[in-house]
């Protein structure tokens, strides 16, 4: 059995699968993957739990299967979080330094990211992350390490991402009620684009887009750090809850539809060919139009990629994703979708699978899974920065921006 | 939509040839208004199954589509009928189509001839390769529920048979109308909008144009959009003619003083004037137009004909594809199947067509008379079932429900 402190899970409560992937944590601090245990979800929809039986349940089912398969007892976990309540915006701290010889000291920094944070949010959210980017003196931008330095004032930007706090509870508390104790929250988007993204590339900026069951997140890198984050509440439910009213198929149906015929665009040889539905003594029930079929999942596929670029057009980041798009979850199985992307964003798009973790391959290459390794990431690169600053204060609220925007 | 530098000379590419039909007996008086010498290169057909009807009509060509079994009383208002006889004689109405590039299809849908003969003419004149667009009026309210369900059916099935669909209400005209306007002069009025409707697209579509309109740009805009689709021809002529057609147009009963233009989702503005027409013109008449349609997506085409001298003609369709959002979206689905109304997962099917309902939606500002029939509207809102999202948070997205399948959402037609 391993010493506890090495063992890091990451777990994640997703509306199509929960998903448990158990990290060891090496001497050297890198991560290695030693267990992964997944169910299928029934108690979620759009990334927010509907029914906590079930999702007890298939919680058990899964950290269960993990444990098994790392052969650890699993205590605690860094567990993703995901909804369309979720926001992310940036704020800007400002602090004047006000000692003699004007240089900025380790206080003077303190109390500009306490200012950042004091942000009006509605009384029921919470904060889940409020990362740092730069600073800036002055009115000069870009500076990473102020302490030293000389100037009148500081400032500093932060990306502060939050939801609603009685839904974020919700999966704390049902996780607790497991037995388990909760680490940390930490935003499935962010999750993803550490699983997915080098450093090299958050440096060159990068969009990471997870497809998932109900929801989609993305995030925007650039410059090292986090620069956009959001959720849209539509994922591959809906695209199987569109093939279902479109092809007048039973959902179940549609679901094995998509999976074993569904692309993001029309394939030329899909004109004209039609696909037969059998019952379980092999009478046809039903024919179906495979191009309709294509249709109607490149039309919801490419919304959901025409909504985010949209969004990051008016942002103004467009032009910074130099690194190209990244895409994980289930959603980035769909056939064509790197095309579609490409279409829509006019840039490099690259079906991502977790870089920078060592451990099962066979869980790795998946881009399902990103999410769940990310999460182990974090916690890894949590882990590490606790053992340098043992006073690092624990909860949600804790400052991670350091960690995240540096890692 | 195609820029061409200069005018074509008479040497250009040969006009489209363009066939009238008009069927039924309202079909008949919507063709008898046509038969302007501005229309002369177009060939005139009118269908009946009334042999007196169509004794009267002054169009060169008549079909009379006769049964023995009905023994010369016409499909006696009865769009069974009407359209089992247009069937029996599909070869007859197909060759009459023979050569057409065009074929404008004009009829009061209600009654038995109209309502029955319309869709197959649609596809006979689809199938001899010539484009169809439908002009059709809708009953009045008052005409009974029969011809209301009967029209509705028979729009249905237009609007699967022909490229596009153009149709006015006719509940509309009681905006257009006071108290002592008789019976008559309110037919007459409904047909003179319909014709001014047609006149408008004819010119567009025949009067060479610098800015040139595509039938395939009208087409896809009228194409899945008929839920509500308005339309308004205006002139005017002097030296304030641009401003005075843009106050006209504003004032238009049809457009709901421009408040139609503000709501629908796709415009075509077409303008057609003599040779003095000025770029400034048509930038003050765009200008304006774009200020009123807000997110519209603009067609916009320009016409210059020398015998119009002074005058200026402006043409305005506006399609919108749903009342009420994503609720209204659920129209759609219906056209490409006009048999089967009702929704996945044993919803329960609208006993009348959505479109019906939306079409009343937006009269509800007009003074309610002692005639007007009382018809429980039926809220749109349960029309389009979500699926599994039904009971869950909807995903709001700048006011669009994003669980709401997207090709209906964008009336992406599928048959």
């Amino acid at each position: 059995m391993f010493e506890d402190a090495n063992i890091i899970v990451g777990l994640e409560i997703g509306t199509s699968k929960i998903c448990a992937v158990v990290g060891e944590l090496g001497a050297d601090g890198a991560l290695n993957i030693i267990g992964l245990g997944q169910s299928r979800s029934r108690g979620v929809r759009k990334g927010e739990i509907i029914n906590p039986e079930y999702v007890e349940e298939d919680l058990r089912a899964a950290i269960f299967e993990a444990e098994q398969m790392a052969d650890v007892e699993i205590r605690s976990v860094y567990l993703g979080v995901s909804g369309s309540h979720i926001r992310g915006f940036n704020n800007r701290g400002r602090h004047p330094v006000v000692s003699a010889d004007r240089e900025i000291s380790e206080d003077d920094v303190q109390d500009v990211i306490k200012n950042a944070k004091a942000i009006n949010l509605p009384a029921e959210n919470t904060v889940i992350h409020a990362v740092r980017q730069h600073f800036s003196i002055d009115g000069q931008d870009g500076v990473t390490h102020p302490v030293g330095l000389l100037g009148a004032r500081l400032e500093v930007d932060m990306h502060v991402i939050h939801g609603h706090a009685n839904r974020l509870q919700n999966a704390i508390r049902l996780v607790r009620g497991t037995q388990l104790v909760v680490d940390e929250i930490v935003f499935t988007g962010i999750a993803s684009s550490l699983a997915l993204l080098s450093n090299d590339q958050k440096e060159l900026g990068a969009l990471v887009i997870d497809i998932g069951g109900g929801t989609t997140e993305y995030v925007v890198y650039s410059d090292g750090v986090i620069r956009h984050t959001g959720v849209l509440a539509v994922g591959g439910d809906h695209v199987s809850n569109d093939l279902a009213y479109g092809l007048k198929v039973p959902l179940s149906r549609a679901e094995k539809l998509k999976i074993e015929h569904g692309a993001a665009t029309i394939a030329d040889a899909a004109a004209g060919q039609t696909i037969s539905i059998t019952n379980e003594i092999g009478l046809e029930l039903k024919r179906v139009n495979v191009e309709q079929l294509q249709r109607i999942m490149s039309l919801r596929l490419e919304e959901i990629f025409q909504l985010i670029a949209e969004e990051l057009e008016q942002a103004g980041l467009t032009n910074y994703l130099r690194a190209g798009v990244f895409l994980c979850g289930g959603g980035s199985r769909v056939p064509g979708i790197v095309e579609l992307a490409e279409n829509i964003f006019q840039m490099n798009v690259t079906p991502g699978h977790a870089a920078g973790v060592s451990g099962i391959t066979a869980a790795l290459d998946q881009p399902e899974f990103a999410t769940a390794i990310g999460l182990a990431k974090y916690g890894s690169i949590k882990n590490r920065k606790r053992e340098n600053k043992s006073s690092l204060a624990h909860g949600f609220k804790g400052v991670f921006g350091k960690l995240l925007s540096r890692s | 939509m195609n820029l061409q530098p200069e005018i074509p000379g008479p040497e250009a590419a040969p006009k489209p040839v363009v066939k009238i039909f008009a069927t039924g007996n309202a079909g008949g008086t919507l063709l008898a208004a046509l038969a302007a010498p501005e229309f002369a290169d177009a060939h005139l057909v009118a269908v009946n199954t009334d042999a007196a009807s169509l004794a009267a009509s002054p169009a060169p060509v008549k079909i009379h589509l006769e049964n023995k079994l009905f023994r010369g009383l016409g499909s006696g208002g009865d769009a069974e009928r009407g359209r089992a006889l247009a069937e029996e004689q599909f070869s007859t109405l197909k060759s009459a189509c023979e050569g057409a590039n065009v074929v404008f299809i004009l009829a009061g849908l209600g009654g038995g001839a109209g309502s029955g003969i319309s869709p197959v003419l649609a596809k006979a004149a689809r199938e001899a390769g010539a484009l169809v667009l439908a002009f059709v009026t809708l009953p009045f309210d008052c005409e009974g529920n029969r011809r209301e369900t009967q029209a509705q059916q028979s729009l249905e099935q237009l609007k699967s048979a022909a490229d596009g669909v153009i149709c006015l209400p006719s509940q509309t005209i009681f905006k257009l109308i006071d108290e002592n306007t008789s019976l008559l002069e309110t037919f007459r009025v409904t047909g003179g909008l319909l014709v001014e409707g047609v006149r408008g697209v004819w010119q567009l579509l025949t009067r060479p144009g610098l800015i040139q309109v595509h039938f395939a740009d009208l087409c896809a805009l009228v194409r899945d959009r008929h839920a509500e689709n308005a339309f308004a021809f205006v002139e005017a002529a002097g030296p304030g003619r641009a401003r005075e057609v843009v106050e006209k147009l504003l004032a238009h009963p049809l457009l709901d003083e421009g408040r139609v233009l503000a709501e629908s989702d796709a415009v075509l503005v077409s303008l057609l004037a003599g040779k003095d027409l000025t770029m400034a013109e048509v930038n003050r008449v765009m200008e304006q137009v774009k200020r009123q349609c807000g997110h519209a997506q603009i067609i916009m085409g320009a016409a210059v004909d020398a015998a119009l001298k002074e005058k200026l003609c402006v043409t305005v369709i506006a399609a919108k594809q749903s009342a009420t959002g994503a609720a209204a979206a659920a129209a759609t689905p219906a056209v490409s199947e006009p048999v089967r109304l009702s929704g996945r997962g044993g919803q329960p099917a609208p006993a009348v067509p959505p479109h019906r309902e939306l079409v009343l939606g937006r009269g509800v500002t007009r003074p309610r008379r002692a005639g007007a029939k009382m018809v429980q509207s039926q809220l749109p809102l349960t029309i389009v079932s979500k699926g599994r999202f039904d009971k869950s948070e909807p995903t709001l997205h700048h006011g669009e429900d994003l669980d709401v399948p997207t090709f209906i959402r964008r009336g992406v037609p599928m048959n």
